[in-house]
């Protein structure tokens, strides 16, 4: 069982949080004129490492609030974990 | 190569079973082959067979991380379907369904494929009707299916709890006769022993490390047991894909997600189909031993570590219990977890790719080992003549681009929901 450190509740059990998927994707800017392929970047390519990874959680059965977590895709270990407007 | 059949088996029971040739040789890497296979895994065995026997080509490695067949082909719950609504994935996964039928006589080497049936279980009339245009759509691509009501699943799978108090009614099911199983490993050593006794190269324990790519052309594989040339590289390395595309700068639109399956300790004859839960993810069959071999959901979290968590594994078999009540008397007697590479619309990718000479096939998501034969046809067609044949021609790596995408389950991009 993953123990997760929520940065606004402390640490809980997984079974409170759901996966929100690579922490880097960042939507392009509303009204902005982008490419085809930004679009396409944005939507289906996300990074897939083995080892270290930022990525969204979501505290859905808590506070409901969304922050990052570092953790290894190898071992399932977690470093850290921040708000949204942190830097991991 | 050594035939097996009875009269073999008599004959070499005369002394003792000591002198069967080995079912495949453990030969040293050659400097060059005309086509390097990079996983040793259903998919890639598949491609070397197909490759063999289908378009003559003969020197043929397949390189190994690991063991042959330790990957993901023997990590499912060998499940055989081909029940797509959309025509690019029913005619694929159906030509799939044809190339099991004759696979032990083909193979010499029995694969005990069983086709049992799969029932799926719809749990309210909106289902039913979804189901309903599964099958019609089944049916006009000439595959099998029968609609099933409550009365004669009562008969077929009696254990199911049929009780108006049920937290997901059983309202009746969608059926492919053709559907079943077969044993995964005997997959694995049939394609292995055939592509070796036609001249392929199985060489395992051998990492592939980086490529060797010149002016955009495919020159050779760096391995931890040397540098191999070739001109044609296939990867079908399922949940390590976005690992090796890496080596090549290639993005793929893949995540590797961990999913987790179990048996249970065996028990006398009890469910004589494959079954799935209409509410939920759950599947389950029984094994010739008598496990009930059961999986469901993604863990739901990227990963690359074979194993998962028990919440996901509590969370699919409390769907069991409400499926089959006296699923919760039995004991857990193995789990274990393999890495799928999920793709963004939930099918494969069998393709070309920009670098000339280098061949994909990956995005299987949970579904792979069903298309073992078929992946292995269509891709081993895809690198002999250099172009996609028809049947995998909507699973190009260029259609997330082009907005051809192929989510039968309509989920999107979110891999780890669906």
């Amino acid at each position: 069982m993953l123990e997760i450190k929520c940065p606004y509740c402390g640490k809980r059990s997984q079974n409170e949080f759901s996966y929100g998927g690579d922490a880097n994707a960042k939507r392009p800017e509303l009204g902005k004129e982008i490419s085809d392929k930004e679009w396409d970047d944005f939507v289906y390519f996300r990074k897939n490492p083995r080892g270290k990874h930022s990525e969204l959680w979501h505290h859905v059965a808590g506070c409901r609030q969304w922050f990052k977590v570092l953790r290894d895709t190898g071992t399932h270990e977690i470093f850290k974990t921040t708000k949204l407007n942190e830097e991991l | 190569m050594q035939k097996y059949s009875i009269f073999n088996l008599i004959k070499n029971a005369f002394s003792n079973h000591q002198n069967w040739d080995v079912v495949w040789r453990d030969p040293e890497p050659k400097k060059e082959y005309d086509v390097v296979i990079v996983g040793g895994g259903g998919h890639g065995l598949a491609t070397a067979y197909y490759l063999a026997k289908e378009h003559n080509i003969t020197n043929v490695a397949i390189l190994e991380k690991g063991w042959i067949g330790g990957g993901n082909v023997g990590r499912n719950t060998s499940i055989l379907r081909s029940n797509y609504m959309w025509d690019p994935n029913g005619l694929f996964y159906d030509y799939g369904m044809k190339l099991w039928e004759n696979l032990s006589q083909e193979l010499n080497y029995n694969v005990m494929y069983s086709p049992r049936g799969i029932i799926n279980l719809a749990h309210s009339d909106a289902q039913l009707n979804v189901y309903s245009r599964r099958g019609n759509s089944m049916r006009l691509n000439g595959i099998d299916a029968v609609m099933l009501n409550k009365d004669s699943l009562k008969k077929m799978i009696p254990f199911a709890d049929f009780s108006a108090s049920a937290r997901f009614p059983i309202f009746g099911g969608l059926m492919q006769p053709r559907g079943g199983t077969a044993r995964h490993d005997a997959v694995v050593w049939g394609y292995a022993r055939q592509s070796d006794s036609m001249g392929v190269d199985i060489i395992q324990h051998c990492e592939v490390i980086g490529f060797d790519v010149q002016n955009g052309k495919i020159q050779g594989v760096q391995t931890s047991r040397g540098n191999i040339k070739t001109k044609k590289v296939g990867l079908c390395v399922a949940g390590s894909t976005s690992l090796l595309a890496e080596k090549l700068n290639m993005k793929l639109p893949i995540e590797s997600h961990v999913l987790q399956a179990c048996v249970s300790e065996p028990v006398k004859p009890f469910l004589d189909h494959v079954v799935t839960f209409g509410a939920g993810h759950f599947y389950c069959s029984q094994s010739d031993k008598g496990e009930m071999v059961m999986g469901g959901d993604l863990d739901g979290y990227n990963s690359y570590a074979q194993r998962g968590n028990l919440p996901t594994l509590q969370h699919v078999l409390s769907e069991g219990v409400a499926m089959f009540p006296n699923l919760s008397r039995l004991k857990m007697l193995r789990t274990w977890g393999g890495i799928m590479d999920m793709s963004m619309d939930g099918s494969p990718i069998i393709d070309k790719t920009h670098i000339s000479g280098l061949y994909l096939n990956c995005g299987w998501c949970y579904g792979g080992f069903k298309a073992t034969p078929v992946s292995g046809w269509t891709f081993a067609h895809t690198i002999a003549q250099d172009k996609v044949h028809e049947l995998n021609s909507k699973f190009r790596l260029n259609r997330f681009s082009t907005g051809h995408l192929l989510d039968e389950k309509g989920v999107g991009t979110k891999t780890w929901i669906g």
